[in-house]
């Protein structure tokens, strides 16, 4: 049997490779942002001695009078309306708690959550009861975000038929800064999957279903085996992701599509080794600046 | 919970992983519980020697990593929340604790937890009149004073200052000036490292 054996090299940072700089002001914890008093301070910055003293790592942004350090890398933080893929860790008296790369575990309230069969009622002892039944810990939903408590916990609802319990698929946990933020966020990709981008950085990548569920109301799962095919291109899916992120790209519809294309001549397995990750992202970086210019 | 962040660091003296994992709901209404849970791999010293979890040096470490990141940490920001931070030492060569609090910044900082600034450490001596900074572990069995410093570089605060054996008062300021100027060149370092990773993280980012 041929076994494949790699060793490792230095290799050059992608960012040379680019050729190009970054015009962001980038700051470290500690560094001084500005000693101007007029400007009011946001996220990643605290005030120390009459300057405004920056508490993470990343890029400075100002917009008017607010300075804010936008971090390289954080937890989710809920805004209403954002779609979030989320675990279930907890199933306690009358809500779910739902683990979603938050700083706190959100919260999927009973009352915020669509009964079977769509029907519109109040929620019963006997429905406190049968939780169990609907989610149980372990499984995955997708939800959209209804509230926002103080300390920054999230509230989340199921209040439509395209939320709710997900059947058989992939989950992609990624970093929450690199999903875009767009106008729809549940994709069907035309290469045969469809793809759900968690602002929280999960993503979830499912076989197309064949005809749309009216009745089901996102509780029944869907546990027929999915073909060969399906899986390859979910496979391949899930791979041009993951080199998507390592090569910090902006994760939307149109930069997984044009990856998955340009990794079609390679194998499946092929496609996490760094060489060739690297001459997939460059070619999805190309195709991207020439659609956009 | 996976871990959040996450830093291998070899160096000469003594090397460690550190992994911040972190917040479940927990305690304290008003600010994050800081967790800090120290370890030592069974092969980091010269004779081969299992320390099960829990025993006197791992929680007194633990206490000690704690009360320095507590300082540094801004807790405010993160109520009913818990920052997990365990360090675990493969090869350890004198000033451990030193190692594990400049590992721990790195790896608070790629997590993306506020911090007032950078926390660096270093350990110092004093041998014969002279002040040695960054003592080995021959330097340290020798059974010299030997001083612990956590500094914060930019205001010179100092988060946490311990030492053993008995120290004449006269030579204190020589050798905590000492362990102060380490523990700064060790900051220029991870500065540069820092600002490294991330221009080539905004620079793959784009605008």
């Amino acid at each position: 049997m041929a076994m494949e054996m790699r060793l490792p090299v230095a290799r050059k940072p992608l960012s040379e490779r680019l050729g190009r700089d970054t015009k962001k002001h980038l700051v470290v914890p500690g560094d001084t942002i500005t000693t101007d008093t007029g400007f009011m301070r946001g996220h990643g910055t605290y005030m120390g001695e009459e300057k405004l003293i920056a508490s993470v790592a990343g890029s400075v942004e100002r917009v008017n009078k607010l300075i804010c350090v936008k971090a390289l890398k954080t937890r989710y933080i809920g805004e209403v309306g954002d779609i979030v893929v989320g675990r279930i860790t907890e199933v306690q008296q009358k809500r779910w708690k739902v683990e979603t790369n938050s700083r706190l575990d959100s919260v999927l309230l009973l009352s915020s959550m669509n009964l079977p069969g769509g029907e519109l009622r109040r929620r019963s002892a006997e429905d406190e009861l049968a939780m169990r039944g609907y989610l149980q810990e372990g499984d995955l939903i997708s939800a959209e975000v209804q509230a926002v408590f103080s300390d920054g916990a999230v509230s989340l609802h199921t209040r439509s038929l395209k939320y709710g319990k997900l059947g058989q698929g992939v989950l992609v946990q990624v970093s929450p800064s690199l999903v875009k933020r767009q106008k729809t966020h549940f994709h069907d990709l035309p290469c045969g999957a469809s793809v759900i981008l968690g602002n929280n950085g999960f993503i979830w990548i499912y076989p197309t279903p064949e005809h749309k569920e009216e009745e089901a109301g996102g509780f029944m799962a869907n546990l027929e085996p999915v073909s060969l095919a399906d899986r390859e291109v979910i496979s391949r899916l899930r791979n041009c992701i993951v080199s998507l992120v390592t090569q910090r790209m902006m994760l939307y519809d149109t930069s997984i599509l044009y990856c998955y294309e340009a990794s079609l001549p390679h194998q499946i397995k092929d496609i996490l080794k760094p060489e060739i990750m690297e001459e997939i992202v460059m070619e999805t970086r190309q195709r991207l600046l020439e659609q956009e210019g | 919970m996976k871990p959040y962040g996450f830093l291998a660091v070899p160096r000469c003296d003594s090397a460690l992983p550190a992994k911040i994992r972190g917040s479940r709901a927990r305690a304290l209404p008003d600010r994050a519980l800081v967790n800090c849970q120290y370890s030592s791999a069974t092969f980091s010293t010269g004779e081969r020697k299992r320390r099960p979890h829990g025993d006197r040096k791992s929680c007194e470490m633990g206490l000690q990593l704690r009360q320095t990141f507590e300082a540094a940490i801004l807790t405010q920001l993160h109520p009913r929340s818990q920052i997990d931070i365990y360090v675990q030492v493969l090869q350890a060569d004198g000033g451990t604790y030193a190692a594990c609090v400049n590992a721990a910044t790195l790896a608070v900082l790629d997590a993306g937890i506020p911090m007032r600034d950078f926390v660096c450490a270093c350990s110092a001596g004093f041998v014969d009149g002279t002040a040695l900074a960054d003592l080995s572990h021959v330097e340290e069995a020798a059974g010299g004073p030997q001083l612990a410093l956590a500094l914060l570089p930019a205001s010179g605060q100092i988060a946490l200052l311990e030492m053993d054996a008995r120290l004449h008062e006269d030579h204190l300021e020589r050798v905590l000036e000492a362990a102060a100027q380490a523990a700064r060149d060790v900051h220029t370092l991870l500065d540069l490292v820092v600002r490294q990773h991330v221009r080539e993280a905004s620079i793959l980012l784009g605008d």
